[in-house]
């Protein structure tokens, strides 16, 4: 019984120590967000774009980092959320940032459907194979499909209402750079919570050890799939930004590259925690601004070495390598 | 009757490229389970060394070709050692990282060294006509990249059935451990086969640019097709990396010559059909 009370001490003071890392997390973020927006005033465009792409890494996140699949079609979620929102505003008059992004989410989702349920037929290198036609079905789907997509020029006619028909969508992207900061904001509150709930839990549990999980009879696969659909719906938030705020959708949302990329920014990051999602899109997406535009050949050396590196010597990424020191250390203070 | 001729023997010819370049991946990742994208790069490799050494150094097409496997299986030989060995048995994930990074390195450093351009690799005169079969006439190149997929499917199918090393390189891919307790000295077998593998994979390059031509971007544009045609035959089968380079090329020409503004939508379609149905790849054994 002592026992049981001690555990049950331990965890709310471990749930306190996490609520307080969350608080000052999110205190971090805005703050980034505030050093962002006083230093790059002219550059809030990459900025947003970096909040989408974050979006979609924090989805990866979920599917590769909580539940081990391992994915290179990832971007097909994002791609399915951009063209949703966009042929929304540009074909059906939806013009209201908010409703658009709602659209982005449902269709995020039910292309996260479609592919968990096509990815998540095999394991290991067949998955990665599946996932991988599946991001170039899409790509070509989207280019052929260019009465509703413009094809390989882009779908472009989109226009959107003053966010809460009060703040224009301007010229300098302040107002598209908010809803960005807003938006992410919301969805990394919402899924600090998912991965902490008993569904999480599963999940994880799931990455580590399917066969117990279904012996608990619990169907590995349809939790797969259920998390697959969330992983969409974040995606699509991300996607519906990236048309909001640039008013354009080009075939590359919906690109292997781009998919492969944001593998990189999460293993760059560190894979299962959000914040290594986070950090891995913020390190990856401002280098690229500054190395791609002297020579975009030097920035493909340059990350294939990262990779390399990071893959041998900090297998858990910048964050978690980061963490982990820090833990020691305080372990040793104490 | 003409185009379903030249669809054909262009699917015959594409396929057989396909084969030469991806069969070394499949035994690798047959025998060694690593997952594998820098393939491609090694292909582009011998496809830069062949077209400097045919146009920069005005050496003949067969030297070049022998110059090519030569300098990949070289420069192949340190990266193996450095950062192959290290992800023998790690998760997918993390080969999958490696070697996407290897790919990035080995794309940025050929162009900063060759530049951005695309490569010909002049071909010599033997090779540029066509041979009138009386009824039709087929490009030689085309006959030529044919023959030498099937010199090399039989070549392959020699070895591994009928030599020692053979015997022992199916011992190490149906139990590495054992094979090594039984004498099989396998790290011998992992590099030789390392090195046919690569060496394969710019012959390959080089005799089929005419097909899959040699520029900066090579390495990403056909590493997934690589990769593909290697998990629909089923890792380490000879019999079903050739049925799936003939069943993808097939479709693959057959689209582009029919319905090209589809592109490659009935390829990936045909992929996700036939791994659906068989996960292990078409000649994969169950474990």
């Amino acid at each position: 019984m002592a026992l049981t009370m001690d555990k049950e001490a331990i965890a709310t003071g471990s749930n306190r120590r996490a609520f307080g890392r969350d608080i000052i997390a999110i205190a971090i973020i805005l703050a980034l967000a505030a050093i962002g927006y006083l230093l790059f005033p002219d550059n809030l465009a990459l900025l947003t774009r970096l909040i989408a792409i974050a979006l979609l890494v924090l989805s990866l996140d979920l599917v590769t980092g909580y539940c081990g699949v391992a994915t290179l079609g990832h971007a097909a979620l994002f791609g399915a959320g951009a063209y949703a929102a966009g042929i929304a505003s540009a074909h059906y008059g939806i013009n209201d940032p908010l409703l658009m992004t709602l659209v982005g989410i449902a269709a995020g989702a039910v292309a996260g459907l479609i592919c968990g349920i096509v990815i998540l037929r095999a394991h290991g290198l067949p998955q990665l194979v599946l996932s991988i036609a599946l991001i170039y079905l899409f790509h070509e789907f989207a280019n052929k499909a260019s009465s509703w997509t413009g094809g390989s020029d882009g779908l472009s006619g989109i226009s959107t209402d003053p966010l809460f028909g009060l703040f224009e969508f301007d010229l300098y992207g302040h107002t598209a750079y908010f809803y960005g900061v807003a938006l992410l904001l919301i969805v990394l509150i919402l899924l600090r919570f998912l991965v902490r709930s008993p569904f999480g839990m599963l999940c994880r549990g799931i990455r580590q050890d399917p066969l117990r999980i279904r012996a608990m009879g619990v169907s590995p696969k349809v939790t797969l799939i259920k998390m697959y659909v969330i992983s969409g719906a974040v995606a699509g938030v991300g996607g519906a930004l990236n048309a909001i705020s640039t008013q354009v959708v080009g075939l590359d949302s919906l690109s292997f590259t781009q998919s492969a990329e944001a593998l990189v920014m999460l293993v760059l990051g560190g894979t299962g925690s959000l914040f290594g999602a986070l950090a891995g899109t913020l390190v990856f997406m401002l280098f690229e601004d500054y190395v791609s535009a002297a020579n975009p050949f030097h920035w493909l050396t340059i990350v294939g070495l990262l990779l390399i590196l990071v893959v041998l010597f900090a297998p858990k990424g910048i964050y978690g390598t980061t963490a982990a020191y820090l833990a020691r250390r305080r372990e040793a203070r104490s | 009757m003409q185009t379903v001729f030249s669809i054909a023997v262009d699917a015959l010819a594409y396929g057989m490229v396909l084969f030469v370049i991806s069969i070394g991946l499949s035994v690798t990742m047959g025998l060694m389970r690593v997952v594998n994208l820098a393939h491609g790069a090694f292909a582009m490799i011998g496809g830069y060394i062949a077209s400097y050494a045919a146009r920069d150094l005005g050496l003949g097409y067969a030297a070049a070709i022998l110059l090519a496997v030569v300098g990949t299986v070289i420069i192949s030989i340190p990266i193996e050692r450095l950062l192959y060995r290290r992800i023998y048995g790690a998760p997918e994930l993390t080969q999958v990282l490696m070697t996407i990074g290897i790919t990035f390195c080995i794309i940025g450093i050929a162009n900063y060294v060759f530049g951005p351009t695309l490569k010909t690799i002049p071909l010599p005169n033997e090779l540029q006509g066509s041979v009138d079969l009386g009824f039709r006439t087929i490009g030689t190149h085309r006959i030529f990249a044919i023959v030498c997929g099937l010199i090399v499917a039989l070549a392959l199918w020699f070895t591994i059935e009928k030599t020692s090393f053979g015997v022992k390189l199916r011992a190490s891919v149906d139990n590495a451990s054992m094979a090594a307790a039984l004498g099989v000295r396998t790290e011998i077998v992992y590099a030789v086969s390392f090195a046919v593998a690569v060496g394969l994979a710019a012959f390959g390059g080089v005799v089929g640019a005419e097909l899959l031509p040699v520029e900066p971007y090579y390495a990403l544009r056909y590493m997934v097709t690589f990769l593909v045609v290697v998990s629909v035959g089923g890792a380490g089968s000879i019999g079903g990396a050739l049925l799936a380079c003939l069943i993808l090329g097939g479709i693959d020409t057959t689209g582009r010559y029919l319905m090209p503004e589809y592109g490659e939508f009935f390829f990936y379609l045909a992929v996700i059909a036939i791994v659906c149905v068989f996960p292990r790849g078409l000649a994969g054994r169950t474990k």
